[in-house]
């Protein structure tokens, strides 16, 4: 097939010199957006499970006036004890760790600066609660079980949680659309090429329909054709994808946000993306097939 | 009317051509060719012989009336069944439709290609035939740089590689001098003592008076066929 040249002349045609270009920008942005799917979804499953079934109980120290240090420090730790001691006898709760004053300070430290003296701030004081998500208490239940401690402030992060995974399985969802999108744009830019084609080779095709040229045979040098072209396109477009994240895989690194998408890609990720060029050669192959053997049927 | 040596190939019943909704440019066609016989079709020029071709090669449908072709109803048949049986005709176009990115062998090797035939045989099969066209120079010459005649040889050879049943040829003499133009019915009439059924589209009279062929011949858009003994009127 590849030993001789093809009956049609399409390397010659105008129209589909350009398809590897157009392809391969295609490609770029919908591995661009299969990428940031792929980021997104991956952080949303890990914010679900790693935050589902915990709570956080602050202790907030009393600063009302004429409320001295040590008095206000020791009120503190007790009501920590006391909540520690009611979170650890309440079923379903499987562990209620307090933070040390060293952790809290590093959570704050993004925001207060390194060195900081923490020791002069009246910070609240953290517990983590660990419960089993199937039988642990709710958020209503911890806080009648904690009414009795002051200063208690229960927050469950289920509730912002939930809405910030929904967004981010909605930003996942965008993204695959975008990418669906894309792929109605590449399908429907190979058909518009390929009609080209065949109205640029008219002559020809009609000689080979009448030499006896099954439908099969000429939409064969079409496919071909298309495919080659469209691997091509999709394998430079994946190459600028790939530059491209792991540029902004560098840049977001240097972030260090807690909650921020990571955009490093796994390698099962990556191979997900390097399967987008032969899903995009073949779905440029089967356009074009399907669309010359339809614009075949109307000759005689 | 019937014409020939053998089985029949070519039926037209009645069939009638017209363009779009113009007027009808072949009425009431009726002939029968059988297997092996050589005709011509004679008619002056826009008497409707290229378009009677184009019915018989297949390239058009009729208006009207029934067309069988090789024992069968052209009409009914399957799509794929349609192409097995244009590989059984081959046809001189009379502008040649030689593929122009092609060289002359990969022309002639299509029908071939077509038809499924191994590289190797393909080889073979066609720089012999272009051997017996005397085209053996110019086996990877493009048409652009054929000249005339050279092109008409290799689509001679195109339409005839394949052994067709019946070959047909649109004003083949139309370009050539006389001297050619008797060569080249000389070489068609060989490939009818071989079998091949031929039908040869001319408005060239004196070409036709020299040989003992029938003639269907065109006059406003209905047929007569007559024998070069005696002439028979449909």
């Amino acid at each position: 097939m590849f030993n001789r040249p093809l009956d049609l002349p399409l390397d010659q045609d105008g129209s589909s010199r350009f398809l590897p270009w157009i392809i391969a920008l295609m490609v770029y942005l919908a591995a661009l957006s299969l990428a940031v799917a792929m980021a997104i979804g991956a952080t949303a499953g890990r914010w679900d499970q790693g935050f589902s079934g915990t709570m956080t109980v602050q202790i907030v120290p009393d600063i009302s006036a004429g409320n001295p240090d040590k008095k206000r420090q020791a009120k503190t730790a007790k009501a920590l004890e006391r909540a520690l001691t009611l979170l650890r006898d309440t079923p379903g709760v499987i562990s209620a760790e307090p933070l040390s004053v060293e952790e809290i300070s590093s959570l704050l430290a993004p925001w207060l600066g390194e060195g900081s003296q923490m020791d002069e701030l009246e910070i609240p004081r953290l517990i983590d609660v660990r419960v089993d998500p199937e039988t642990g208490p709710d958020l209503a239940t911890v806080k009648r079980r904690l009414a009795g401690v002051s200063g208690v402030v229960v927050d469950d992060h289920g509730i912002w949680l939930e809405r910030l995974v929904k967004l981010a399985y909605s930003v996942e969802v965008i993204a695959f659309a975008i990418v669906l999108c894309i792929a109605l744009a590449a399908v429907a830019t190979v058909v518009f090429t390929t009609r080209s084609g065949m109205a640029v080779h008219h002559g020809t095709i009609e000689v080979l329909h009448l030499i006896g040229a099954q439908d099969v045979y000429i939409a064969r040098q079409f496919q071909f054709h298309a495919m080659l072209r469209g691997l091509r396109g999709s394998l430079a477009g994946l190459a600028m994808a790939a530059v491209t994240l792991a540029v902004l895989g560098t840049l977001a690194g240097s972030i260090d946000l807690p909650l921020f998408p990571a955009l490093t890609l796994t390698p099962w990720q990556w191979a997900g993306l390097a399967i987008m060029p032969v899903a995009a050669a073949l779905i440029t192959m089967i356009t074009a097939r399907i669309t010359v053997l339809r614009a075949l049927v109307e000759m005689p | 009317m019937v014409a020939g040596v053998g089985s029949k190939m070519v039926r037209f019943e009645n069939v009638g051509l017209r363009y779009g909704m113009g007027p009808e440019v072949l009425r009431d066609i009726s002939f029968r060719l059988a297997s092996g016989s050589f005709h011509f079709l004679t008619g002056s020029s826009g008497a409707g012989k290229s378009s009677l071709l184009r019915l018989i090669y297949l390239a058009l449908r009729p208006s009207r009336g029934l067309i069988n072709m090789f024992g069968q109803d052209v009409a009914t048949l399957p799509r794929a069944d349609r192409q097995d049986l244009r590989r059984r005709i081959g046809v001189v176009f009379q502008d040649f439709h030689l593929i122009e990115h092609l060289s002359a062998l990969d022309n002639v090797a299509i029908p071939l290609r077509v038809a499924g035939m191994s590289p190797s045989c393909i080889q073979s099969n066609v720089s012999e035939l272009l051997n017996w066209v005397g085209l053996t120079d110019h086996l990877g010459s493009r048409p652009a740089t054929l000249s005339g005649g050279q092109q008409q040889r290799v689509a001679i050879a195109r339409a005839v590689i394949s052994r067709p049943q019946l070959l047909l040829a649109d004003e083949p003499t139309g370009n050539v001098d006389n001297e050619i133009a008797m060569r080249l019915i000389y070489l068609f009439d060989e490939l009818n003592k071989m079998g091949t059924t031929v039908i040869i589209a001319t408005h060239n009279e004196e070409l036709v008076s020299r040989f003992n062929h029938p003639v269907i011949h065109l006059e406003d858009g209905e047929a007569s066929m007559a024998s070069r003994s005696e002439k028979v009127c449909a």
